[in-house]
């Protein structure tokens, strides 16, 4: 496939956004549980500013992705059978429990709304963040299952696919939620950046069992299939057109196999391998964490950038088989 | 509320290439909205090409010509600087001069025209202005094709006959170019295949038709004469012909003189008294009759001839039936001898014959229609034996061309299979005689200032004497056609014309008028050079061709060189006529003609080149253009059509439908003013099916001749017996020996006339290839045709241009491989004559020892108002830059052609193929000086994003 | 349920490119249209078409066949593209199996050709919407046309009648009648997405002749091979030879 910046894009600030507002509410949820340190109504107002900063450049970006943006608004009417209609309603719907989350902490209206048993109160910031929290993983799942749900692009055609959409968006979000507690000097930088690393790593053995599992599908399309012809040696001679169309650019990469290994190993080392080593220094020694944390946030989204086109790019559509030759 | 646009259908004839199908023409508010198949026409019966329903595109070109256009002053031809000029000048110009050369020596100016279809009109002209330098394209396309055939069995292929698919078994395609006659083979193909047809198909490389076949069979290009010689030997061998038919209907038993120092030696022995002379086969040969053992008549009644053996009559002249004289011819030419050039085995020669021979013989049809032979006999049903052929440029553009032609006239003649169900069927005119009657004038006295040409422009020699030579036995013609040089050139020989003129041999001339030819591009060879012979001063800094005039609707590499150009119109502008004069569009149950009627008015000031010739012709006064009193006798061309006879009161006229005062009439009649109304009301087609009885059998079918006699089609009834032994050759030969009555070839080409002009077919490698070091040159490099592109005409046709944007050359994985050549690296392909870069792709698909590329889809940068970046001149890439136009002689060049009928020789060059360097740019060499848009052209446009009848969006 | 579609008989299928240019030429002034190309006169000429024609090479020389094979919307019947379709825009016609794109709701997403395993989908550069055969709904309904000529561009241009059309659940229809008898078969039918579209495949007819049926009795060798007998007044041993 063709990497669209517009879809990479998307997917990877929302994908921090969302992680990021998991780390917020969860820390405000083990605060109230008396875990971690309780952090500030205005740290987590700030911070789900922060998160949706992150959606609202994602939502952006996405509309470069439509020809006729326009009409976007339509997008919404078939969730009953597409993943993308899904994702479309349950993103602003996230964004919206995000903003109401933040404008809660951030003007103090936090009534409780009742009491669970023992006494626990339902605090509305908790409802809404738990909300949220569910928004942001099926979020997750949505996106993911837009890619995950076409069975012929079998490199996506995965739980594996959903997984890593989920681990490494929450990755990437925690390790902002440690850069961001670091810069505003919240003690959450131990929690979220030991989440971080955990779920950096986690998602770097996810990520490569979907290489491993990748590097080893049998394409089920052959030739053979495409053209309903029985023969070993089949060779397309002519496409049927000679200066490219649609089909010849959205689905196509048109780089070569050393720039697509290169951007393998860009991807491995900068989405996991440097800010999981970033994280652990911030964890394990004295250093002044700001710095490194941002950096680690940087590098980690510059890799999940890289991931994220390299997830396009390796995926290999079957009607490319029919578009294989000039002449 | 949305305002629905006006919708209209008109009817017309398409012209996006030559097959000429009808087309109904929807616009839109006045603009074409989309062009469909006719389904009541007879050509295609409903069904478009690529090419014509792209034909909006061609409309909306923006390499339309749009007014006449006169080289800058000072600037250099080739630079495309022009001035707009208006029509009035253009003609004041054009009479001026050539008035001036018609008074002093007419055939200083030239007409050579392209793919047009209006030969009857052109060549009208040029005979009227009394010049013998005219020529059509035929000549560089397939007159071997023309010659071999009607020299044989008095008819050809496409619009002169065909295979009859509808009832045939086997059909063989040899060497066939796409293009040709593509719908109504197209249709016919699917059509026999689908009724359970087996389909061989006999090409160097596997593309379009050849796909479908059952059988491809792979064969060295030019090697096809051996192949059909072999088979011959098979079938003869194993007594697979069609003996009755032979006997009947060819010259198998007629007996030649075998008397090697008698001045008839290798003519026909006849009854004494010859009849009256005319251009026919007097019926007076002899058989040797098996039954009484003595020489009789031909077709004595309850005769019945040897075909083989040698007798010696009462005088002692010994004699041989021509049968046996092709027995002998064929004694050496085995599957064995015919594997080692052909490349095919003599296993599957064997095979190929006897599935030819036991098809034609075990599968017999018998249609019940009663018929008269030409010697009255009555027979109660027409038979035939289903084997057909079809075979194009392939066969014919080799220096050989003409006796493989030969050979598979004669075979399809053994097989029993001319103008019979299931085999090879006549379209009219044909049959005609062999040769035809029209005659060129026979000496340079047919040329006279102020006079028309007393004679043909072109015509089919009969004999020495018919040649249009001088008393030295130099050339009357420009191009050297109907010279000793190429004595049967009988479509002119147009790729000849620069070369010659430019050298000043036989002549300088001064005005060139090209219509429709891409001459200084694909359809020249050796353009390089011959573009710069378009340039070439002599030390007077004068023009070597001083004045140059192009006719066309499209800019072009050609135009590029004009001083004159005339802008055309296209197919959709104006009125045509597919005549009856010309090559019309029969089918094989009689005559067909049609017409084009324009569905939207020129554009700009493009005016019908049947109109310039009509104007100019009525300024020069030409006889036929004008009445007695010297005025203009024709209003336009449309008046023309209508209102022209061959001569006064002929009734025969460009168009044979709906003649007579009412067009109560057909072939024959007088002027019908209402004529085309008529077609247009016809679906712009006439078509005159003729009683069953007339449609088989109609070289020696004496209810057909005698019709075709009252209608003046024919001047002679007499039977068309087949040439399997062909005298005329023989004349030829024999005034080359010295021998005969006919006028004597000069010295020098004696030996070549002997050597080619022999009565049977026999079996040379192409002329290049004895000039060429094999081991240098191993391959053959060949064109092919693109369905989607005709010649060079479509590459500023938006929409075909995407599926053909430049072209690669073909090469055999395990040839490339051998040579270091990966797919799809950059190479150059070099013949001893020059070298151009290129693409190699890849293919399972070609014959190893043969390299191919589509045809004409390379451009000059700039050219057809194309891009200088774009893909035709950048990839894109032109063979002819490999072939030459001649060949090193013993007595200076001679032409790269078929040494009897000055066919060029297209596919004989031979090339190597090396990879290119690394640092080379990748793109095609050579790279010529881009070309400028002219003044009237309209502007590129950078999207199309064309919906008719809304005017540009 | 009725379920038009078109099948495609690869027997007969030379590769001549009609059906894509007609398929342009109505489709560009008609329902869909206009249809864009870019750089029509320039470098990498590239517009928006429907219907392509392909070439494949099956085999190695000399054994090779030469595959011309068009391609446009296959119409599947459960069509991958339509549920992914996030506005509705893309949809199948319950009424007769077409497969369509309403050009009105389509956003441009382009998430229906990544959907579609054949690559048979286009988005027009211009308009932006995504574009595909429309099996010409606008003319096989259209009563201004007469009925004969109620049929596809592409089916009514195709020189060899190499493409059918009709309704694939009739069972006497003439496309139906083709697959079961000429063994028609599904592109790609791994993906369970059933286009209705269906291929003919090549089909050989052979000719095998015996050797002894070369030769027949009624072989005009026998006649020919019959030389004249020598005259009596030729010389012989006759004439020379007295013992």
């Amino acid at each position: 496939m063709h990497p669209a910046f517009s879809v990479i894009f998307l997917t990877t600030l929302i994908g921090a956004g969302q992680g990021l507002f998991l780390a917020l509410f969860g820390a405000e949820a083990l605060g109230l549980l008396g875990v971690l340190p309780a952090p500030s109504s205005e740290f987590l107002a700030l911070g789900s500013v922060l998160a949706l900063v992150f959606l609202v450049l994602g939502l952006v970006a996405s509309f470069f992705h439509l020809g006729r943006p326009e009409r976007a608004w339509r997008t919404a009417t078939k969730w009953r059978t597409s993943w993308l209609s899904r994702e479309v309603i349950v993103l602003p719907a996230f964004m919206g429990l995000v903003f109401l989350y933040g404008a809660a902490h951030w003007f103090g209206v936090n009534p409780a709304l009742g009491t669970l048993p023992g006494e626990y109160p339902i605090l509305a910031t908790m409802l809404l963040g738990s909300l949220g929290a569910l928004l942001a993983v099926v979020l997750y799942v949505t996106t993911a299952m837009i890619y995950a749900c076409i069975k012929f692009l079998q490199e996506w055609h995965s739980p594996l696919t959903v997984v890593n959409y989920t681990v490494l968006g929450a990755a990437s979000g925690f390790t902002l939620a440690a850069a961001y507690s670091a810069w505003a000097g919240v003690p959450l930088v131990t929690f979220t950046a030991t989440i971080a690393v955990v779920l950096t790593l986690l998602g770097l053995a996810t990520r490569v069992a979907s290489l491993v599992r990748n590097s080893r599908i049998k394409a089920k399309s052959t030739v053979q299939t495409a053209i309903g012809v029985k023969h070993p040696r089949i060779q397309q001679k002519s496409q049927g057109f000679m200066g490219g169309s649609f089909n010849t650019r959205e689905f196509f990469h048109h780089m070569s196999a050393a720039f697509l290994r290169a951007m393998k190993w860009i991807f491995l080392l900068g989405a996991f391998v440097i800010p999981a080593l970033l994280l652990a220094i911030v964890l394990v020694t004295r250093i002044d964490p700001v710095g490194v944390l941002i950096a680690a946030f940087v590098i980690q989204y510059l890799g999940l950038v890289a991931e994220r086109w390299f997830f396009f790019a390796q995926a290999n559509h079957p009607q490319n088989i029919y578009y294989q030759s000039v002449g | 509320m949305a305002q629905t646009p006006s919708q209209e259908i008109k009817n017309t004839t398409c012209y996006m290439c030559a097959c000429r199908c009808g087309i109904r023409v929807h616009l839109r508010d006045g603009e074409v909205r989309y062009i469909d198949g006719n389904p009541d026409h007879p050509i295609n019966e409903g069904v478009i090409c690529a090419k014509g329903a792209s034909g909006i595109m061609k409309q909306h070109s923006p390499a339309r010509l749009t007014q006449p256009l006169r080289r800058k002053a000072g600037a250099e031809r080739g630079d495309g600087e022009f001035e707009p000029i208006s029509w009035e000048e253009t003609f004041e110009i054009l009479s001026e001069r050539l008035g001036h050369i018609r008074e002093t020596d007419p055939k200083r100016f030239a007409l050579f025209t392209g793919r047009d279809q209006m030969q009857a009109l052109t060549g009208l002209f040029a005979k009227q202005f009394g010049t013998p330098n005219y020529a059509a394209h035929g000549g560089f396309c397939s007159v071997n094709m023309a010659a071999g055939m009607i020299y044989t069995i008095g008819g050809s292929f496409w619009e002169f006959g065909g295979p009859d698919l509808e009832r045939s078994k086997l059909f063989v395609m040899i060497g066939t170019a796409e293009d040709h006659h593509s719908n109504p083979l197209k249709v016919a193909i699917s059509k026999f295949k689908r009724q359970g047809g087996r389909f061989i198909s006999i090409n160097p490389v596997r593309t379009g038709y050849s796909a479908i076949a059952d059988e491809w069979v792979p064969i060295r290009p030019g090697t096809d004469g051996a192949l059909l010689l072999a088979l011959i030997h098979e079938i003869m061998n194993k007594g697979l012909y069609d003996r009755d038919f032979l006997v009947r209907y060819s010259n198998a038993g007629q007996l030649v003189n075998m008397d090697e120092d008698s001045d008839a030696f290798g003519m026909f022995l006849r009854e004494e008294a010859p009849p009256e002379e005319g251009c026919y086969d007097a019926q007076n040969q002899l058989w040797w009759d098996r039954k009484t053992g003595r020489p009789v008549t031909t077709h004595t009644p309850g005769a019945d001839p040897y075909l083989l053996g040698e007798f010696t009559l009462q005088d002692g002249t010994r004699t041989k039936p021509s049968f046996q004289l092709l027995q002998d011819r064929v004694a050496e030419y085995t599957p064995e001898w015919a594997e080692r050039i052909t490349g095919i085995s003599a296993k599957d020669i064997r095979r190929l014959a006897h599935e030819m021979g036991v098809t034609a013989r075990d599968q017999r049809i018998e249609l019940p229609i009663a018929w008269t032979d030409s010697w009255g006999e009555e027979h109660e049903s027409v038979t035939g034996n289903p084997v057909s052929f079809h075979a194009m440029r392939g066969l014919a553009a080799h220096s050989n061309g003409f006796h493989t032609i030969r050979s598979l006239s004669i075979l399809m003649s053994l097989l029993g299979t001319i103008d019979r169900p299931g085999g090879f069927r006549h379209k009219a005119p044909f049959p005609r005689p062999i040769p035809p009657c029209a005659r060129t004038p026979k000496g340079p006295e047919g040329v006279q200032p102020g006079k028309p040409l007393d004679g043909m422009v072109l015509g089919w020699p009969a004999s020495p004497d018919d040649l249009f030579v001088d008393d030295k036995g130099e050339p009357v013609r420009l191009d050297k056609a109907f010279s000793w040089e190429y004595p049967l050139a009988v479509h002119g020989m147009m790729h000849n014309a620069i070369t010659n003129a430019w050298r000043g041999d036989p002549y300088p001339i001064d005005t060139l008028l090209i219509f429709m030819a891409n001459m200084a591009w694909n359809s020249t060879m050796n353009t390089e050079e011959v573009r710069k012979m378009l340039n070439d001063k002599d030390d007077n800094g004068e023009y070597k061709i001083p004045f140059l005039v192009v006719a066309d609707a499209f800019q072009s590499e050609m135009t590029a060189f004009a001083d004159l150009i005339l802008p055309d119109t296209t197919y959709l502008e104006r009125h045509d006529v597919m005549s009856m004069l010309d090559r019309p569009i029969s089918e094989f149950d009689g005559p067909v003609d049609s017409v084009r009627i324009p569905v939207v008015p020129p554009k700009g000031e493009c005016k019908p080149f049947q109109e310039v010739l009509i104007e100019l012709g009525s300024r020069l006064k030409l006889p036929a253009f004008v009445n007695d009193k010297g005025e203009r006798k024709f209003r336009d061309y449309p008046d023309f059509v209508v209102n022209y006879e061959t001569e006064p009161g002929s009734g025969i006229g460009f168009l044979a439908g709906w003649r007579g005062k009412g067009g109560e009439k057909s072939l024959r009649g007088e002027p019908n003013p209402n004529q085309w109304e008529m077609y247009a009301q016809n679906n712009c087609v006439f078509q005159y099916e003729l009683p069953r009885s007339y449609q088989y059998m109609r070289n020696w079918n004496k209810g057909y001749l005698e019709w075709s006699q009252r209608n003046r089609i024919t001047r002679f009834g007499e039977p068309i017996l087949i040439h399997l032994y062909s005298e005329v050759l023989m004349k030829f030969r024999a005034a080359a020996q010295g021998k005969g009555p006919s006028r004597k070839a000069p010295a020098h080409l004696a030996k070549r006339v002997e050597t080619f002009f022999d009565p049977l077919p026999f079996y040379y490698d192409p002329l290049e290839y004895q000039s060429t070091n094999k081991h240098t040159y191993p391959l053959a490099a060949i064109t092919q045709r693109p369905m989607a592109m005709y010649h060079s005409w479509d590459s500023q046709n938006a929409w075909l241009r995407q599926i053909h944007a430049h072209n690669v050359l073909y090469v055999n994985s395990r040839t490339a491989k051998a040579a270091g050549i990966h797919d799809e690296d950059w190479i150059w392909v070099e013949s001893q004559w020059g070298r151009v870069r290129c693409m190699a792709k890849y293919s399972e698909a070609v014959e190893p020892g043969t390299v191919w590329t589509w045809n004409a889809i390379g451009k000059a940068a700039g050219a057809w108002n194309l891009t200088p970046k774009a893909n035709e001149s950048r990839k894109g890439f032109l063979l002819n830059h490999l072939i030459s136009e001649e060949l090193p002689g013993d007595e200076g060049p001679i032409s790269n052609s078929d040494p009897v009928t000055g066919q060029a020789a297209w596919y004989d060059v031979r090339v190597r193929i090396y990879k290119a360097e690394e640092g080379e740019p990748k793109e095609t060499s050579p790279q010529f000086k881009s070309l400028k848009p002219y003044p009237g052209q309209s502007t590129r446009a950078r999207v199309v994003n064309f919906f008719a009848g809304l005017g540009k969006r | 349920m009725t379920q038009l579609a078109l099948v495609i008989d690869l027997n007969v299928c030379v590769g001549c490119h009609a059906c894509v240019t007609s398929c342009k030429e109505w489709n560009t002034s008609g329902d869909a249209g206009p249809l864009v190309d870019q750089n029509p006169y320039d470098a990498d000429p590239t517009g928006t078409f429907f219907n392509r024609v392909q070439s494949f090479e099956v085999g190695e020389y000399p054994n090779t066949e030469t595959v011309h094979f068009p391609k446009s919307c296959l119409h599947c019947e459960e069509p991958p593209c339509v549920p992914v379709c996030p506005t509705g825009a893309s949809y199948k016609r319950e009424s007769d199996g077409i497969v369509l794109v309403d050009y009105d709701k389509c956003i441009g997403c382009k998430y229906c050709s990544w959907a579609c395993p054949y690559g048979v989908r286009e988005v027009d550069a211009e308009s932006k919407v995504m574009t595909k055969c429309t099996l010409c709904v606008d003319r096989i309904y259209n009563e201004e046309l007469p009925e004969w000529d109620r049929k596809p561009a592409c089916v009514r241009a195709c020189p060899t009648n190499a493409r059918l059309y009709g309704d694939i659940h009739d069972p006497e229809s003439v496309v139906s009648k083709a697959i079961r008898e000429a063994g028609g078969y599904q592109l790609m039918p791994e993906w369970g997405s059933k286009p209705a579209n269906h291929y003919l495949p090549r089909r050989k007819t052979q000719l095998t002749i015996r050797e002894d049926e070369v030769e027949r009795a009624d072989n005009p060798l026998k006649i020919d091979s019959q030389l004249p007998k020598p005259g009596q007044e030729e010389p012989s041993l006759d004439d020379v030879t007295s013992w």
